[in-house]
């Protein structure tokens, strides 16, 4: 399956949606750099992997394909867990990919500092994709 | 004022990559967006700036840890909207407090 753009997407949510998730987003990094302010970088990086706007976005997923569903007649509860749960399975993939990050950080921060963030920012796309790209194609090869 | 440059970069950042994340399709592909370095890019492009490398490196390693108990709140999400049939809000709370229970364990382990 090709990676697609569904632009129609943004219309599904509200303003307030996004005020939401930039109050949660700002929120977050005014609460890691805190922590890390108070006890300590070892404490604060803990927080740089912080499921922040994952409560809101998973809500949001689920409400919009249950609206979705139910529009078509279809049983919109079930569809909007198994949404929630798809997006939560590839967040999961996602977090190996943040990990790889933090792992180009720690290893290459003390050489560069816009090179080792914008290496760490390909690293964790190049991961992620490969990942997801792998457990599709063991997917289609078990089937 | 150093807080409010934080909460607004902090706020675009995450509302880019989860606008991404709305418009990536499949679902799939799209949930990888939920685990992107947004707060982190923020927080340790702040964090170069007004402390040095060694800083952003130590930050670096303890992200691994919160990574990991990222991937079990992941997991822990996916099962309880598909077995405990919870609400989306539900199971992310319950799951919160097992990353906060995770990352802290793994960083009093390893790195004491």
């Amino acid at each position: 399956m090709v990676v697609r753009f569904r632009f129609s997407a943004l219309k599904q949510s509200r303003w307030y949606e996004y005020a939401l998730r930039f109050f949660l987003g700002g929120l977050a990094t005014v609460v890691a750099g805190v922590v890390a302010d108070s006890w300590g970088p070892a404490v604060g990086g803990l927080f740089l992997a912080v499921p922040a706007i994952f409560c809101a976005s998973a809500t949001l997923i689920e409400k919009h394909e249950r609206r979705r569903k139910e529009k078509k007649g279809l049983r919109g509860k079930e569809r909007g867990k198994n949404a929630a749960a798809l997006d939560s399975a590839g967040a999961g993939l996602g977090s190996v990919a943040l990990a790889a990050f933090g792992a180009v950080m720690w290893l290459l921060a003390q050489e560069t500092a816009a090179g080792s963030l914008a290496f760490a920012t390909m690293v964790w796309l190049a991961v992620a994709t490969l990942l997801w790209w792998a457990g599709r194609h063991a997917r289609i090869v078990r089937t | 004022m150093e807080h409010v440059i934080r909460f607004l970069a902090g706020g675009l950042m995450v509302s880019l990559f989860a606008m991404i994340g709305d418009v990536l399709r499949p679902k799939s592909f799209a949930g990888l967006f939920g685990a992107a370095p947004s707060v982190a890019l923020v927080t340790l492009s702040l964090a170069f700036w007004k402390r040095g490398g060694g800083y952003v490196s130590t930050e670096g390693r303890s992200m691994i840890l919160g990574a990991v108990a990222f991937a079990i709140f992941s997991f822990l999400v996916c099962q309880l909207l598909m077995r405990a049939r919870f609400s989306a809000l539900a199971a992310t709370l319950t799951a919160a407090a097992a990353w906060l229970a995770v990352a802290f364990g793994l960083k009093q382990v390893l790195l004491g």
